[in-house]
C-alpha cells in the first residue's frame, strides 16, 4: 500500500546543499504497525512529511494506496492528506478555543461532510479511541494530556485513512499515559485493521510495533520483524 | 467548508481576543460613522439650497438687465441696475414666445413705507397678475393684484406677513387700511401666505403693487427690472432661453449676441451653480473622512497580520488535515470582512447619531440618504478584502511543515 523506491531528499540554502534522505526503499503493507525509529538528524522527520504528503522527495517515486503523489501541487497534496492520511502530533496541536467533538469534526468539514454525517462520525472516531463520552463537549484546553492526545487520535480516525501517522505521540506524555496511548494505537491496529507508522527516537516506543524501521544518516540501516510489547489495560488515560 | 461553517470559525477566532477585535472595529466605525455624517451634511445643505431656488418659482427664466458689453475697460454697474428692459420688451415676449406659460415683468425697488404711527423700508414690487404663479407667490387673505387693477393704474397694493408684522402688528388683518409708498397712499387688498425665509430674498418681506402704478407713480419711467417667465416644463426651457435672448437680441438691435445688455438666467443653471459648490464642499469633507477609514483599514490589516502569526500552529494543522490554500485564505478574508462589516453597521448608526445630533444642535439640515449607506457598506468590505487580503495571502502560503514547529 505504501511504496517508496530510492527515495531521495536535499535541500538547498544558499550554495551549500545538505542531503537528508540517501535513496529509501521500502514498502508497507495494508494493516501494518510499523515503526520508523532514528535518532534526531537521522531524517526520520523528513521521511514522515514525505509519507504524510506535506514534502514530496527530491527524487524516487512514493506511492500511497496506488497514487504517485511524489509529483503533485499543494492543493493535490492537500486533498490526499484530507482523504488518506490522519496525523498524530507530539504537541497534539487541538484547537484550544473549540470542543473535542468540533476538534474532531474538523477534517470532515474540510472534506465537505455534510453537518449530521460529521457528528456521528465524530462520536465513531471517539468511541473508537477511548475518550469518555462525558468529555466530549469539553473545550479541549479541558482535558489532561493523555485525554488531549485521544482527541487528537479520534481526529486522525474520523476521514477512515488509509494511514495513520503518529509523530511522536508519547513525547509529550509520562510513561504511563504514554503507554495507554501506544495500547490505543494497538488496538486500532489489531482489532479495526488501521494502518499505522509510528515514527521515533525511543526504541522502547517502537518496540509496541511489529515491524521498525531504523534510520540513520537518511538511510536505512535496520528493517526487522518485531513481537509487540502488549499493553495491559488496566488504567485510564 | 459551507457558510455556517466559515461563519462558525470566524466567530470563534473574532470572540476570542474580543478587546482586539473591539477596538479594530472601532476604527471603522469612527471611518464609516464619519464619511455618512459628512455627506450627509454636505447632502443636507445641497438639498436646502436647491429647495430655496426652487421657492422662487419652477421653470422659470429670469431676463435680467445688463450693460452692455464694449471693448475696453469694463466698469460695470450693480446687477439690476441698468435700465435696458422696457414694457414693450416684456409684451414683446408675451407675444411672440408661444411656448411660455406665463410671463411677468417686474419692476422692484426699496422704499420706505409708512402706516400710521409705524414705518419701515422694504422691497415694493410692481407686477401684473400671473406673478403669483410664476414667482410660487400664495394669497393667504384678500386677493392678489387683478389685470383690472393694472389697466386702471389702482392705487393697491398686496403685503407680505414680514411688512404687515412691521407696519401693523402681527395676527392683524390689515385689508381696507391704507399706507403710504413714497408718498402716494395705497389700499392694501391683500396679503400673501408665510414662506420662510429664503437665501434670495425673503418674498415674506414685500410689497406687490400693479406694475403701471409703480411706474406711473413710483419710479416715473416704464423701465422693468426682471421678467420672469415660466416655461410649460423643463424641457423646452433650454429651447425658451434661445428664443428669448433672439428676441431682445433683435429687439435692440445688437449685432453680436456676445455684447447684448440683458442676461437670461436659467433657474436649472442657477441651481446647477449652487450645487456644483456644495459637491465640491461635500466631496471635501468626505475626503477628510475618508482618510479616518483608511486608517481603521491599516488596523485591520494590523490586527490580522498578528491573528496570523499568532495562529500559525493552527494554521499548519489544518493544512495538516486537509484545508487547502483556498480554504485558508477564505478564512481570513472571511475574518476581516467580518470584522469591517461590523464596523459598517455601527459605522452607519453613529454617522446617523452624528446627523441628528447636527441638525439638532447646529440646526444644519443634514440628509441621509440610502446612497450613502450602500456605499458604506461597500467601502467596507472592500476595506476588508483590501485590507485582508495580504494577511489571508501570508497565511495561505505557509508551508505546513514549518507551521507546525512554529512555537
Amino acid at each position: 500500500m505504501i511504496d517508496c523506491k530510492n527515495i531521495g531528499k536535499s535541500y538547498v540554502n544558499g550554495d551549500v546543499e545538505t542531503v537528508v534522505l540517501k535513496g529509501i526503499t521500502f514498502s508497507i503493507k495494508s494493516g501494518e504497525f510499523v515503526a520508523i525509529m532514528g535518532p534526531s538528524g537521522s531524517g526520520k522527520s523528513t521521511l514522515m512529511h514525505i509519507l504524510g504528503a506535506l514534502d514530496t522527495p527530491t527524487s524516487g517515486s512514493y506511492h500511497l494506496d496506488g497514487h504517485d503523489i511524489s509529483k503533485l501541487s499543494d492543493d493535490e497534496l492537500a486533498e490526499i492528506r484530507r482523504n488518506k492520511i490522519g496525523f498524530v502530533f507530539q504537541s497534539f496541536n487541538l484547537l484550544s478555543r473549540s470542543t473535542v467533538l468540533r476538534n474532531v469534526s474538523l477534517p470532515l468539514i474540510y472534506a465537505g461532510v455534510p453537518p449530521i454525517q460529521r457528528e456521528e462520525r465524530a462520536a465513531a472516531a471517539l468511541t473508537s479511541a477511548g475518550l469518555p463520552e462525558d468529555r466530549w463537549n469539553h473545550l479541549s484546553n479541558q482535558l489532561s494530556g493523555g485525554q488531549m492526545q485521544r482527541v487528537a487520535i479520534a481526529r486522525a480516525l474520523v476521514n477512515n485513512p488509509a494511514l495513520i501517522l503518529a509523530d511522536e505521540p508519547t513525547g509529550n506524555l509520562d510513561t504511563k499515559t504514554g503507554e495507554v496511548v501506544l495500547g490505543t494505537f494497538q488496538e486500532l491496529n489489531s482489532e479495526h485493521k488501521h494502518t499505522i507508522v509510528l515514527i521515533t527516537h525511543e526504541l522502547y516506543v517502537a518496540e509496541h510495533a511489529d515491524r521498525i524501521i531504523h534510520i540513520q544518516d537518511g538511510m536505512i540501516l535496520e528493517d526487522k520483524k518485531n513481537v509487540r510489547k502488549l499493553i495491559v489495560h488496566n488504567h485510564k488515560a | 467548508m459551507t457558510i455556517s461553517d466559515l461563519f462558525k470559525e470566524t466567530y470563534s477566532s473574532l470572540t476570542v481576543n474580543k478587546v482586539r477585535s473591539g477596538l479594530t472595529i472601532l476604527g471603522i466605525v469612527i471611518g464609516i460613522g464619519s464619511v455618512i455624517a459628512m455627506v450627509s451634511i454636505g447632502q443636507g445643505a445641497q438639498s436646502s439650497i436647491e429647495t430655496s431656488i426652487q421657492s422662487i418659482g419652477s421653470n422659470l427664466l429670469l431676463v435680467m438687465p445688463g450693460a452692455q458689453r464694449g471693448p475696453g475697460v469694463q466698469v460695470s454697474a450693480g446687477r439690476g441696475s441698468a435700465q435696458t428692459l422696457t414694457q414693450e420688451d416684456a409684451d414683446a415676449i408675451i407675444k411672440d414666445i408661444t411656448s411660455a406659460k406665463a410671463v411677468a415683468p417686474e419692476i422692484s425697488r426699496r422704499y420706505q413705507v409708512t402706516s400710521p404711527g409705524k414705518n419701515t423700508n422694504t422691497q415694493v414690487v410692481g407686477t401684473v397678475s400671473a406673478y403669483p404663479g410664476v414667482r410660487n407667490v400664495e394669497v393667504d387673505q384678500g386677493s392678489f393684484i387683478s389685470d383690472q387693477n393694472v389697466r386702471s393704474i389702482a392705487k393697491v397694493a398686496v403685503i407680505g406677513p414680514t411688512v404687515r408684522d412691521d407696519l401693523f402688528g402681527s395676527d392683524t388683518i390689515p385689508i381696507g387700511q391704507t399706507i403710504r409708498i413714497n408718498k402716494v397712499d395705497f389700499k392694501i387688498v391683500g396679503i400673501t401666505k408665510a414662506k420662510g425665509g429664503s437665501g434670495f430674498g425673503s418674498q415674506d418681506d414685500m410689497i406687490f403693487v400693479p406694475l403701471s402704478t409703480a411706474q406711473r407713480f413710483l419710479a416715473g419711467d416704464t423701465y422693468v427690472t426682471t421678467i420672469s417667465i415660466q416655461a410649460e416644463n423643463q424641457e423646452t426651457m433650454t429651447d425658451m432661453q434661445q428664443q428669448v435672448t433672439d428676441l431682445l437680441v433683435s429687439r435692440h438691435h445688437i449685432s453680436d449676441p456676445q455684447l447684448k445688455d440683458f442676461n437670461v438666467l436659467n433657474q436649472s443653471d442657477i441651481v446647477a451653480t449652487a450645487s456644483s459648490v456644495t459637491s465640491i464642499f461635500t466631496i471635501l469633507l468626505s475626503a477628510i473622512a475618508s482618510i479616518s477609514l483608511l486608517v481603521g483599514g491599516i488596523g485591520i490589516m494590523n490586527m490580522m497580520l498578528t491573528t496570523v502569526t499568532e495562529r500559525t500552529r493552527e494554521i499548519g494543522l489544518r493544512k495538516a488535515i486537509g484545508a487547502k490554500k483556498s480554504d485558508i485564505s477564505t478564512q481570513f478574508l472571511a475574518e476581516s470582512v467580518m470584522l469591517t462589516f461590523l464596523g459598517g453597521v455601527f459605522g452607519v448608526i453613529l454617522g446617523w447619531l452624528l446627523a441628528l445630533a447636527v441638525s439638532q444642535f447646529a440646526s444644519i439640515a443634514t440628509q441621509i440618504s440610502y446612497n450613502s449607506i450602500l456605499l458604506a457598506f461597500g467601502v467596507s468590505a472592500a476595506i476588508g478584502i483590501v485590507f485582508g487580503y495580504y494577511p489571508a495571502r501570508r497565511a495561505a502560503s505557509l508551508n505546513p511543515i514549518e507551521a507546525l514547529r512554529y512555537e
